[in-house]
């Protein structure tokens, strides 16, 4: 059985592509077969991030049109084995993702032996949000410490407990949430919403919170998850959701402020 | 704590804003979501129709949905503006 993973949010720019890129390339490192589609229809970005951007020919809406078979769309990571990339299409044609299509792809990747997909949905509560989230067993909300990140935040889950197969069967989506872009130090100035504050806020269980780092920029300049980057702060805290979302207990880190040392104390 | 820390206190939380009127609007905007489809029109109505009489903002119209076993509850608060003496 698959496990279909949508990463979706409301609000753009929040980290979704990132954390899509990353966590599906810490899933396949551990041995698991995973497919990532980007659903972003007219603005096709995970590529960019996976570093397949010269190697796209076929895409998403090209398989459900029928004009490619999924073999022949499904990019083949070159770094990291069992991680496939389903890029999505450039089209300006918004009705281009239809449920059947949809549908039909994500069963064929079950058939096909696939242990998890991840859903990198775009911006928005339109079609393609809803196509995204459609036939998820679990949604990684991912929210930014801001408030109208987690305003979009609480609108998504209401869409994940109303309009998705899951709902609609009488099940429920598991929901998981990723605070990211978290700056501890702004946080203890009383200027960022803290992690418990979001929490309280939206009522869903906390599965990681990713800092805010450098390495998300450099990594994504160079078309490399960030996760591959194990020196990183990001890319450790990456690593840890990923191992939190496959069961494993991990303490939370890089929620303080860095200890200081004695003359940046005195200079701030 | 830096010495320029000590510039920084007096300063109002801004987060313990950030987290208090998030926790009103999205309170609302539960209710209305697992309310009947017609509770935002509702709320407008009722809004127009006590505007006729005296000033009133949004925030002191009040709306309360509640699922029960038998029957749901509607409940409204209406604070009206202080009275001038
Ligand atoms: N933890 C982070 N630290 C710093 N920058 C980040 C972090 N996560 C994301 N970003 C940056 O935020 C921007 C939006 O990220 P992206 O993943 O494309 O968001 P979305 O897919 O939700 O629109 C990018 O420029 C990315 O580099
Ligand atoms: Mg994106």
């Amino acid at each position: 059985m698959s496990r279909i993973v949508v990463v979706t949010s409301g609000k753009g720019g929040v980290g979704k592509t990132t954390t899509s890129a990353a966590f599906a390339t810490g899933l396949a490192m551990r041995g698991y077969k995973t497919a990532v589609i980007d659903f972003d229809v007219g603005l096709r970005n995970l590529d960019l991030i996976m570093g397949c951007e010269r190697r796209v020919v076929y895409d998403f809406v090209n398989v459900i049109n029928g004009e490619a078979s999924l073999k022949q769309a499904l990019i083949r990571d070159k770094r990291t084995e069992n991680l496939y990339i389903l890029p999505a299409s450039q089209t300006r044609d918004k009705d281009a993702l239809t449920k059947e299509g949809v549908g039909q792809i994500i069963s064929d990747l079950c058939a096909d032996g696939f242990d998890f997909v991840v859903c990198d949905s775009p911006a928005g509560i339109e079609r393609g949000a809803h196509m995204a989230m459609y036939f998820a067993d679990d949604a990684v909300v991912v929210t930014n410490p801001e408030v109208s990140s987690v305003r979009d935040s609480d609108r998504i889950l209401g869409l994940l407990q109303s309009k998705t197969q899951k709902a609609e069967q009488g099940e429920i989506v598991r929901e998981h949430l990723l605070i990211t872009r978290y700056s501890p130090d702004r946080v203890q100035a009383g200027e960022m919403l803290g992690m418990e504050d979001i929490l309280e806020i939206l009522a869903v269980p906390l599965i990681g919170v990713i800092p805010e780092s450098q390495s998300v920029l450099q990594a994504s300049n160079s078309g490399t998850p960030v996760i591959l980057d194990k020196e990183s702060d990001a890319g450790k805290a990456y690593d840890d959701f990923v191992r939190r979302f496959l069961g494993e207990t991990v303490p939370h880190r890089f929620l303080e402020v860095e200890k200081k040392g004695f003359l940046k104390r005195l200079f701030g | 704590m830096g010495w320029f820390d000590y510039f920084r206190q007096g300063k109002p939380n801004s987060a313990q804003l950030a987290k208090e009127r998030l926790q009103i609007v999205i309170a609302h905007e539960r209710i209305d979501r697992t309310g009947p489809d017609y509770l935002p029109q509702l709320r407008r109505d009722i809004m127009d129709v006590i505007r006729k009489y005296v000033p009133i903002t949004e925030e002191q119209v009040n709306v309360q949905y509640e699922k029960g076993a038998d029957y749901d509850v509607l409940e409204l608060n209406i604070a009206l503006p202080e009275r001038e003496r």
